[in-house]
């Protein structure tokens, strides 16, 4: 698969990050240079085996649901860029 | 006072236990070391007047119960550090002021050592090289004919650091390589644990699944030392490991008479140094001269580790990164609506490869995709963890060269990824595997730099990988050949 400057700014949309044509040049190049490297793995016969997501083996556990007084909203807000009172403060997303 | 800085983490802890040496002694000694070193670039932040302070309270109230009490210990600014900028090297977390403390360090400052300052690191733990951090290259302590070279990343202020002493042992973290490889570029012992061992609570998150905090120090009883203090089960990391806790260090032992040793014929690689080979080769005589048993293994899916992770890597780094939106901390682009105001935010707060596993990621977890990339890369994860288990019902450790080649210089790979992976082809298949291995400095190449072996384990086993190490270790000899140019 090739990846263009379509599928380039697409991928960027779903990143959420900002692309202009510089951007785009370079990630055309890069992109498609890795994929080719990871197509390789179409070699591998993988029928049939099961996808690994994790080496841990335990089950996951359970704890009592106790309330633990931890990161308090003061400090939490403290290392917001734009904050008022009590709130995050973001551009308008209602018109 | 440079004495002091040379001393390994299990004889510095002694003398300051027995007070042959004061906390603000060995605090002052790397205080005034730290300072003289700024060319090497491995602080991002430093918390030097602090350690002063912590130090002398230490020796004024006697607090020397802890087993690293007056240790002085920078960290990689990859875990957080309560009321102390932690920035993971990244434009975006520039100003982050964690209101807590990860476990790991945690474990740390319990155990009675003092925090020097944050180390430099490739941004987000992502490179091989330290040169994608914001905050400039680290520079290696060893040069090739008057050169600078990189550190290895993405630990590479870590490296850097313990190589040039400027601090008695550190922790670093490690993905796919990011601990072992630059201690093989700078002369240092690197030890990965098992995937599970160290809690990951409160380390700056890459890849999830591959992630694991370790030991970076001057020799191997210090990995075991450090082991002893930062692993164990913590309940705020639903992955790390309820089982009980090892004692590496009372534990080290280097009788490996008996012990099998398997050699994979899968890492002899295309253009590896000569070198690199002839220092495999010795490292196999000098286990055997320990009695050890010398077994040819396979591996057969190696050269698909690479491909395999990264794909992996990078989609689970696209889901951990997208909490970067300007909003809750750090760095804010400003932006016409709520939407432009992410994507600038993320375009001018993230460097290039960073954005580069980005987009990797979100593309190989896109609708369309994911069976093709994901889902494969996955079962072939499987398939590598199959041949470590298989391998392990013959042989009790692996050794294999920690890099295919020793460290470069600044610039020599930045424009071609794939040659920057490439670095990682040894160490990867590990953390894929979920294994713990350790980088011993082994010898020099024809240009005088460190080369690094590897030994890798069987699972929640680091006991035997340190006790090779150690055997090998005194087989070896090393003699840290770090000259202060930059002083």
């Amino acid at each position: 698969m090739t990846i263009n400057k379509e599928a380039v700014k697409k991928i960027s949309k779903l990143s959420r990050i900002a692309s202009n044509d510089e951007f785009e040049t370079s990630m055309i190049k890069d992109l498609n240079t890795i994929l080719k490297f990871v197509d390789q793995l179409n070699e591998v016969d993988t029928k049939d085996i099961e996808p690994l997501s994790s080496v841990v083996e335990q089950k996951l556990f359970q704890r009592e649901d106790v309330v633990k007084k931890m990161n308090e909203k003061e400090e939490i807000l403290k290392n917001s860029p734009n904050k008022n009172e009590n709130y995050f403060v973001v551009p308008k997303v209602i018109e | 006072m440079s004495e002091i800085t040379k001393l390994t983490l299990v004889e510095l802890t002694k003398k300051i236990k027995s007070k042959e040496l004061s906390a603000l002694e060995a605090a002052n000694a790397y205080v005034s070391r730290i300072k003289k070193s700024k060319k090497l670039n491995t602080f991002v932040t430093e918390t030097l007047d602090q350690a002063l302070v912590s130090a002398k309270n230490i020796d004024d109230n006697n607090l020397k119960s802890g087993v690293l009490a007056g240790a002085p210990i920078a960290v990689k600014d990859l875990f957080c550090t309560k009321n102390v900028q932690t920035t993971a090297s990244s434009k975006i977390l520039k100003n982050f002021i964690p209101p807590y403390e990860s476990t790991v360090t945690s474990k740390l400052w319990d155990s009675g050592a003092i925090l020097l300052g944050k180390l430099n690191c490739d941004e987000f733990a992502m490179g091989s090289s330290n040169e994608t951090s914001a905050y400039g290259n680290v520079i290696n302590p060893y040069q090739e004919s008057g050169e600078n070279l990189v550190p290895g990343g993405s630990s590479g202020g870590c490296s850097s650091a313990v190589s040039a002493n400027l601090t008695s042992s550190t922790v670093g973290t490690d993905t796919g390589g990011s601990i072992r490889q630059p201690a093989s570029f700078t002369g240092i012992v690197g030890l990965k644990p098992t995937y599970g061992r160290c809690s990951r609570w409160g380390i700056v998150a890459f890849a999830s699944s591959l992630d694991q905090a370790g030991p970076m120090t001057k020799d191997v009883s210090d990995s075991a030392l450090m082991l002893d203090v930062i692993s164990g089960y913590d309940e705020k990391d639903s992955t790390s490991a309820n089982i009980e806790k090892g004692d590496f260090l009372n534990s080290l032992n280097k009788n490996i008479k008996g012990l099998k040793v398997g050699i994979p014929k899968e890492y002899i690689v295309d253009n590896m140094p000569k070198e690199i080979q002839t220092l495999w080769d010795k490292g196999i005589e000098w286990m055997k001269e320990s009695g050890a048993i010398i077994k040819n293994i396979s591996l057969p899916n190696t050269k698909y580790a690479l491909p395999t992770y990264y794909i992996v890597a990078p989609a689970e780094a696209s889901s951990n990164l997208s909490r970067y939106d300007g909003v809750k901390y750090g760095f804010r682009a400003p932006g016409k609506d709520l939407i432009e105001m992410y994507e600038n935010t993320r375009a001018e707060g993230f460097g290039n490869e960073v954005k580069r596993r980005i987009m990797i990621g979100t593309y190989v977890l896109s609708s369309g995709y994911y069976d093709a990339y994901y889902l494969k890369a996955q079962q072939v994860r499987r398939l590598i963890k199959n041949d470590f288990d298989l391998a392990f019902k013959e042989v009790d450790t692996i050794l294999t060269p920690t890099t295919p080649s020793s460290a470069f210089k600044i610039g020599d790979k930045t424009n071609d990824p794939i040659s920057m992976y490439l670095n990682d082809v040894f160490t990867v298949p590990v953390n894929l595997a979920g294994l713990p291995a350790i980088s011993i400095p082994a010898g020099f190449d024809d240009s005088g730099l460190p080369l690094g072996l590897q030994l890798i384990g069987k699972s929640f086993d680091e006991q035997t990988i340190l006790n090779s190490a150690y055997a090998l270790e005194e087989k070896i000899s090393f003699k840290s050949k770090v000259i202060d140019w930059w002083i």
